[in-house]
């Protein structure tokens, strides 16, 4: 079957739009093909720096014909209502059928052939093409991320004609803007193009440039003894910034090695695109660079590698001009300065922040650990945690925040948690980022989120469908995962609103959820109404074992019984109060089950006041065999009243005795 | 490379030879203090309207809060910008601009040269556009923008303009580390001059000066009489009847560079800045308007 091959050939589109560019015209080619009764057999795009490109496979070399049904007015409807039936069918009035008392029109469409949907189908794609900034050039009036050169668009080997603003479409594309003929060539289909493109030194598919530069940098580093440091964030950039990518070793001046790691790190990552390269025995950086360029040079990159180094050595040297300025600045001195830098209009200055931050982790930090050393450490981290958002680094570079801090706090002799929790009191920033261990910095991030969280909410700043621009979910999930790492027993609702408690419950069913928990059974727990986090997860836990148990999911049944008996029971009066008794002439299994519950509710409160969830769902497992005899042999709806109100109670007992547990409830299985 | 460098004053003939070859009017320098080349009228005025236009020139650039005097190897307070500007921009200007590197003697087939997104925006004029920085082995040495908006207005057609950083350029042309140290003329020659020998004196005076000496309430004063002064200027009207938009953006100039030195002064507080700028922008858009009127445009 034919095959559809579309490039559409601009200047150099910004990298990081690049793969949402190739989803998009998947995407929308899909959409606009199937509406016109097309469904490829196969469809793929491609992006990278000068070119998107699709092909299509399995297209028919028509439009099926298409028969449509449309529904008229009644008959004997009014003229003008018929009339404009019929226009807008382009039929007669004795074309139409008539069907129980209403006009029909059949419009037989016959298919048109594909080049001509293609020409249209493309036309719309580029004019409505969803890049996030767009622009016209020359007189034009067409928009596009920059000015666009060529379509190439070619269906079953011929060239689909058509224009668009001014843009003639063709069979003839361009290969590497330096290398090669550097003039262009034919395709008529994808294997001609790709073949074409790889003898003018272009790799078409991302995926193949990224293994490409992975593969040279690894072993550009590897023959010198060292180790790439691999960035997925850095790949994903320099991806889209070549056609040819060539990776290059640069040597960088041992003497800027002093630095600190994070800091060349960033200067080669944010202002030149580099990979570093370490000594993978110790893990330390080495004075080289890894550059990807997008040439293969005759001289084997020597002049490109020697332009780099001198780039890099004044990048590093305007860093230490940085670091050996900050570095002797009391970050006291520093904290004085952030009440001129804004927070937020509503919420004061980055001094007052500090100032709350402060106060927070005074609170927080007997919760995480119960010494005065930690109090005061996290007092005097919690002060000082934002003093290097004013540090000259830090204003080059924002994501060294923190970091700074850190090496700042080291450098002027503070103790090293104190230094350690203003490097790690951001994390963790993301799910897989870490999260910081050690008492002091657990204290300080846990403040840090807390006050984002508490602050943003009052003044009505609550993340709301995809907006979160402040990333209160993150922060209210980092709050957690800490907690939860660090077994810290800290009792929310102290310190946050009811609004922001059911927040922070939503995170955690996201959270567990994402584990593979049954959200069900999050909500079980959660309809106790604690607010200990960690409590609340062992129990989840311990409820999901339980539940995957017989026993469990028999009593879970037993429970849903009782409570249906229960609630039609409450439909018809007031359920009887007080507790069950053991009757005289009671049957031996409505005894048995006032004797278990009896024993039972005293284990499970001895369980959970140890917080031995296990055990407690252990006994309600043991409650079992009584309630199923229990529900076997007695009938609940007795004649005699004392024994129906008795039984009553036993149930009501059985539900009570469960829901300290949880909330079977709301337990779904 | 050939085999000698150019000097920095050979890199400033050779592209005003290869624009020149390009059909762009070879201009001089305008006779005020700008921040930036783009400032220039050449490019800010004349990028509005129906008319076509290209224009090369060379742009001496004050930012007086950049000044280090003369000790940091990259960073000047007077430093020179080419500017070249091409409206409508051709259909093969990005061949041109690579034309103009190999025509200062880059080897194209030995550098790496990159086009990495950059997208301008000149707030104090009210300009964006979309282009950018274009690379050579790691070092930002053009700028490259398709202006989309001028003083608020849409710039139709597009005009494309280039920015080369000279001395950064001549630099990496030169293999030189410190700008001081530019051959400014033919290093061979008679009189051979550095780039040192000519202006470090200048920046270690400028710097002194723009850092220390300006009185903070003459600036402030002068800025409001420029301010002043251009909405009385634009409600002249020359012979033919057009409005008197040159000398009024003259007076835009001015104030924009006062409020330059008022920043190096450290005279304007972090809530003051939006508003200058503001009411820079707010007079360049006037003169864009009234530009536009005179030009026939219907921006």
């Amino acid at each position: 079957m034919p095959q559809l091959l579309l490039e559409l050939f601009s200047e150099e589109i910004p990298a990081r739009m690049q793969a949402q560019a190739a989803k998009d015209l998947e995407r929308l080619a899909r959409e606009k093909l199937a509406a016109e009764g097309f469904l490829p057999e196969a469809l793929k795009t491609f992006a990278g720096p000068r070119r998107l490109t699709l092909v299509a496979e399995g297209l028919p070399l028509a439009q099926p014909d298409r028969h449509e049904e449309r529904k008229g007015p009644r008959l004997g409807a009014p003229d003008q209502a018929i009339d404009g039936f019929l226009r807008s069918t382009g039929l007669t009035r004795e074309q139409l059928v008539e069907k129980d008392g209403v006009y029909f029109a059949h419009i037989d469409r016959p298919g048109r052939p594909t080049p001509e949907m293609v020409a249209e189908i493309v036309d719309a794609i580029v004019r409505g093409f969803p890049w996030p900034k767009s622009m016209t050039w020359g007189s034009g009036t067409l928009r596009w991320v920059r000015p666009l050169h060529r379509i190439l668009c070619v269906f079953n080997r011929e060239v689909v004609p058509f224009a668009v603003d001014g843009i003639d479409s063709a069979d003839l594309t361009e290969g590497h803007r330096f290398m090669g003929a550097r003039q262009s060539f034919k395709a008529r289909d994808f294997d001609e193009y790709q073949d074409g493109l790889a003898r003018h030194f272009v790799v078409l598919d991302a995926e193949e440039r990224k293994e490409r530069i992975m593969d040279a940098a690894r072993t550009l580093a590897f023959a010198r003894g060292f180790e790439l440091v691999e960035d997925e964030g850095l790949l994903d950039e320099v991806v889209g910034l070549a056609e040819w990518p060539t990776p290059i070793l640069g040597d960088m001046d041992p003497a800027f090695l002093d630095l600190p790691p994070e800091v060349i790190r960033t200067s080669m990552r944010v202002h030149q695109r580099y990979f570093a390269v370490r000594d993978a025995r110790t893990g330390f950086l080495v004075p080289h660079f890894i550059t990807v360029a997008n040439v293969e040079a005759p001289d084997g990159g020597k002049a490109i590698a020697a332009g780099n180094e001198r780039v890099l050595s004044a990048r590093l040297n305007d860093a230490r001009f940085f670091w050996d300025q900050d570095k002797t600045v009391a970050l006291t001195d520093q904290l004085a300065r952030l009440t001129g830098v804004t927070f937020h209009a509503k919420l004061g200055t980055m001094a007052d922040r500090a100032a709350r931050i402060e106060a927070l982790a005074e609170q927080i930090a007997p919760f995480v650990r119960d010494d005065t050393q930690t109090k005061t450490w996290a007092k005097v981290a919690a002060a000082l945690c934002k003093a290097d958002l004013v540090s000259a680094m830090v204003g080059e570079f924002p994501e060294l925040q923190g970091v700074m801090g850190g090496y700042y706090a080291e450098a002027q002799g503070y103790d090293p948690e104190v230094a350690d929790a203003l490097r790690h009191h951001y994390k963790p920033q993301g799910p897989h980022d870490d999260v910081p261990v050690q008492a002091v910095a657990a204290t300080v991030a846990l403040a840090d989120k807390l006050d984002m969280l508490v602050s943003f909410f009052a003044i009505d700043e609550k993340p709301t469908g995809s907006r979160d621009p402040y990333a209160l979910r993150r922060a209210a999930l980092g709050v957690i995962r800490i907690l939860l790492q660090s077994r810290t027993r800290l009792p929310l609702k102290a310190f946050v609103p009811d609004d922001l408690l059911a927040f922070f419950a939503d995170r955690l069913k996201v959270l567990l959820r994402e584990q593979g928990q049954r959200h069900d059974l999050v909500d079980a727990v959660f309809a106790l109404g604690d607010d200990d986090i960690v409590r609340i997860v062992s129990r989840v836990n311990a409820l999901d074992e339980f539940l995957q148990t017989e026993d469990g999911a028999n009593l879970l049944a037993g429970y849903k019984r009782a409570v249906n008996i229960l609630k039609a029971e409450e439909k018809k009066g007031p359920l009887p109060s007080g507790e069950p008794v053991e009757m005289a002439a009671a049957p031996p299994e409505e005894a048995g089950l006032v004797i278990a519950l009896g024993h039972a509710e005293i284990e499970i409160g001895r369980a959970l006041a140890k917080e031995d969830f296990a055990t407690a769902m252990r006994e309600l497992a043991a409650l079992r065999p009584a309630v199923d005899a229990f529900f076997d042999k007695v009938l609940v709806n007795s004649e005699v009243a004392a024994e129906r109100e008795n039984r009553l109670r036993l149930l009501a007992k059985v539900r009570d005795a469960m829901g300290r547990v949880a909330d079977f409830g709301q337990v779904t299985g | 490379m050939p085999d000698k460098p150019l000097s920095f004053q050979g890199l400033i003939l050779k592209l005003h030879d290869y624009w020149s070859r390009q059909g762009c009017v070879i201009l001089q320098p305008h006779d005020i203090e700008v921040g930036a080349g783009t400032l220039h009228p050449a490019t800010v005025l004349r990028a509005l309207g129906p008319k076509p236009w290209r224009a090369a020139y060379v742009q001496p650039s004050r930012r007086p809060a950049d000044g280090r005097y003369g000790e940091n190897p990259n960073r000047l307070q007077h430093y020179y910008q080419y500017q070249v500007i091409l409206k409508p921009n051709p259909p093969d200007q990005q061949d041109l601009y690579l034309g103009s590197l190999e025509a200062i003697g880059l080897d194209l087939r030995l550098h790496d040269i990159r086009f990495v997104e950059d997208d301008w925006e000149n707030p104090t004029v009210g300009a964006w556009g979309l282009g950018w920085e274009v690379w050579c082995d790691g070092m930002e040495i053009s700028q490259y923008t398709y202006f989309q908006q001028v003083g608020g207005l849409d710039v139709n057609p597009v005009a494309g303009e280039l920015t080369y950083g000279l001395e950064r350029l001549a630099m990496y042309l030169q293999g030189v580390n410190h700008f001081a140290d530019l051959a400014f003329n033919d290093p061979d020659g008679p009189a051979p001059m550095t780039y040192g020998d000519v202006f470090l004196e200048n920046e270690r005076q400028q710097s002194e000066a723009n850092f220390h000496l300006y009185d903070v309430e003459t600036l402030k004063r002068q800025f409001d009489d420029m301010e002043r002064t251009v909405p009385q200027l634009l409600a002249g009207r020359g012979p033919q009847g057009q409005a008197t938009v040159l000398p009024a953006y003259d007076h835009v100039l001015k104030a924009s560079h006062l409020f330059n030195l008022m920043d190096a002064r450290g005279a304007i507080a972090v809530a003051e800045r939006q508003s200058y700028i503001g009411r820079i922008r707010d007079l360049t858009k006037m003169c864009a308007e009234a530009w536009m009127a005179n030009e026939g445009g219907n921006g």
